[in-house]
């Protein structure tokens, strides 16, 4: 960015570049943000009158009915702390395993050095798959259980990669000092690490939060049978199955039955509302968390 | 140590050959293994859990391949299946939606691939020529938005845009005079390779950027003020200076991302697509999925399984060799 200086000249060529790369660059906020800005509106308009179509900036009939619906259903707040739970315990969890293993990678002399380094990059590349791992799960006894979403999730050998390039930056100087006035590891991770580290480690917690509130094919694998283990994902992932089902019904039985779908809340309502509901909590940690991760990917970026 | 060491140390074992072990490997220090083991328990003790838990979900379902070469029962476990050889492997070539299943996995990822990087180089470039700051980082910020949204909630705008009545695309092509009547996109089964690649292109292409735009801000300044002197005009400086800055960066990623072209993107195959699209949708993981998951056949979909991540492993290693060949960087 420093490079570019404000040169005096300018010229009509310059002029034409610029306004064609404005204009480009809107084009793509614009076919960005109006989706969602399409999918609030939906949320915002009255069920019936949605149905007719045509909706596209503004709400024809607005309502708040779509979200008093979602919010009178109590499995929805079950599902929203159970999110909200994982995305928690999660990061943390993963930030943690992330320093650790970092730091401790980025000592020359540690013994496993070399066994750990290929312990956890052949797993990047390498899993048993969908099969064998549904079985390894049901054998621990983690179906239906909160720690399927926290156990498997605690490891991440990318995020450690991430890390360590980061922490293997840091003066070593600083390290030596510390266990020379007598600190032991625990110590240094947490005094000095750290601290040090915090814009990687914020990356990483976003990332984490981020995948764990997201994540809904877990849920539906290993959790589907226990409502009370249900993520806000899954609700609307299983909202969104059943909007497809009625529509495909709807079109291939020529809209036989639109008096009888026209009940208080609308498929295509509801899975407006469930996803405005969804994306709220990432729209408000995006910008604080915006500076960091630009820093974070650029960093593990280039490993890979 | 326990067990974890030991599982540890035999799974190292492989690796330290004619490596001299880990004495040779851990630098100039005389001090016997023990004592050094001894000296770095607190690291060792620190990192454990995290090896364990490692060990466990990545590494001990490879013991579960095991079922691929027998019929497995889920009652019956491991040890008391019936082997049943590479009959799984023979059903699963002699099968003809395995084929389309290759077929659609490589017809996605390559469109994706080549898709996903002009347009994220384009933008990248797009966004550098910004001089104005704020607009900048507006653009850049609301470009990576949908990276942090989960595909459920894109396959729902995915579908309502695309939709018959009153979607978005529809309406549009519908005013330009493009088509006479709405297109049913998710109906139509090949469209699905090019719907995979578009919504993929929408939710990414602003992410991907950001690391050309960082491969970019590291091109020596002089190079551009060199081309000022000689008149270029922006153009000229993009296509002389720019893009040829940000080549090795292109390359490398793009020899990784061929490591791992078999890998669709799970998710989104299995919410974007329907019976009506499977025969061009059934990519190879999904073919896992609906095999093992929906039909129950263990055993069949572990073997499909396999083939997947042995054709994953063999490209990777492969491409990252090449890498480093061509680039002289590489993954590991």
């Amino acid at each position: 960015m420093k490079r570019k200086k404000f040169t005096s000249r300018k010229t009509t060529g310059d002029l034409i570049f610029d306004t064609v790369n404005a204009v480009l660059l809107l084009l793509l906020v614009v076919v960005t943000l109006y989706p969602f800005l399409n999918t609030l509106v939906y949320s915002l308009n009255d069920p019936l009158d949605s149905v007719k179509g045509n909706l596209y900036l503004w709400p024809r009939v607005f309502t708040l009915n779509n979200y008093t619906v979602i919010l009178k259903q109590p499995s929805i707040y079950t599902a929203a702390l159970v999110s909200v739970l994982r995305a928690f315990i999660g990061c943390l969890l993963n930030a943690l395993c992330s320093v650790v293993v970092a730091y401790t990678l980025t000592k020359k002399d540690f013994v496993f050095r070399r066994f750990y380094s290929y312990f956890f990059i052949f797993s990047m590349y390498f899993s048993g798959g969908l099969i064998p791992s549904y079985f390894l799960i049901r054998d621990l006894h983690l179906m239906n259980n909160f720690l399927v979403y926290i156990l498997p999730a605690i490891v991440s050998a990318w995020n450690i990669m991430v890390v360590r390039s980061y922490i293997a930056g840091l003066p070593a100087s600083l390290i030596e000092s510390a266990k020379i006035d007598g600190a032991n590891e625990l110590k240094v991770i947490f005094r000095i690490v750290v601290p040090l580290s915090m814009p990687v480690i914020a990356c990483i917690l976003l990332f984490v939060a981020v995948g764990q509130w997201n994540s809904w094919f877990d849920t539906m694998l290993y959790c589907a049978n226990n409502q009370s283990l249900s993520t806000l994902s899954y609700e609307l992932e299983k909202v969104l199955q059943s909007s497809m089902t009625i529509s495909q019904q709807n079109s291939s039985a020529n809209a036989l039955l639109p008096e009888k779908l026209r009940n208080v809340v609308t498929p295509q309502s509801t899975r407006a509302t469930m996803t405005i509901v969804s994306i709220i909590p990432i729209l408000c940690v995006y910008p604080f968390m915006q500076k960091y991760f630009v820093k974070g990917i650029t960093l593990g970026g280039v490993k890979g | 140590m326990g067990k974890s060491g030991a599982a540890a140390s035999q799974l190292s074992g492989r690796k330290r050959n004619g490596n001299g072990g880990f004495a040779a490997s851990c630098g100039g220090s005389h001090k016997r293994f023990s004592e050094r083991v001894f000296e770095q328990k607190e690291l060792i003790l620190l990192t454990l859990p995290f090896v364990v838990l490692l060990f466990v979900f990545n590494y001990v379902p490879l013991w579960g391949w095991i079922m691929a070469f027998q019929n497995y029962k889920p009652g019956l476990g491991i040890f008391q299946s019936e082997w049943v050889g590479l009959a799984n492997f023979k059903a699963l070539f002699g099968d003809s939606e395995f084929y389309i299943g290759i077929r659609n996995t490589l017809g996605i990822s390559i469109l994706k691939l080549v898709t996903g990087y002009a347009f994220s180089i384009l933008l990248a470039v797009l966004i550098n020529e910004v001089r104005v700051s704020w607009f900048k980082r507006t653009v850049q910020t609301i470009s990576y938005l949908p990276h942090f949204v989960s595909w459920v909630v894109v396959s729902g705008i995915v579908y309502s845009c695309l939709s018959t009545d009153g979607g978005v695309v529809n309406t549009v092509l519908l005013h330009l005079h493009l088509i006479s009547k709405p297109i049913s996109f998710m109906g139509t089964a090949n469209l699905f390779w090019g719907i995979m690649a578009g919504s993929d292109l929408w939710k990414e292409v602003g992410w991907n950027s950001i690391i050309y735009i960082a491969a970019m801000s590291g091109i020596d300044s002089s190079l551009y003020e060199a081309a000022d002197m000689d008149g270029a005009g922006r153009l000229r400086k993009i296509f002389h200076i720019t893009l040829p800055g940000i080549l090795p960066t292109v390359k490398i990623l793009l020899i990784l991302s061929i490591g791992s072209i078999l890998n669709v993107g799970f998710e989104q195959t299995l919410l974007l697509s329907n019976s009506q699209t499977l025969d061009y949708s059934q990519t190879l993981e999904l073919y896992v999925y609906n095999y093992g998951m929906e039909m129950g056949r263990y055993s069949f979909a572990t073997a499909a399984g396999i083939f997947n991540s042995v054709v994953s492993l063999v490209l990777v290693t492969t491409f990252n060799k090449l890498s480093r060949v061509v680039t002289g960087e590489s993954a590991f």
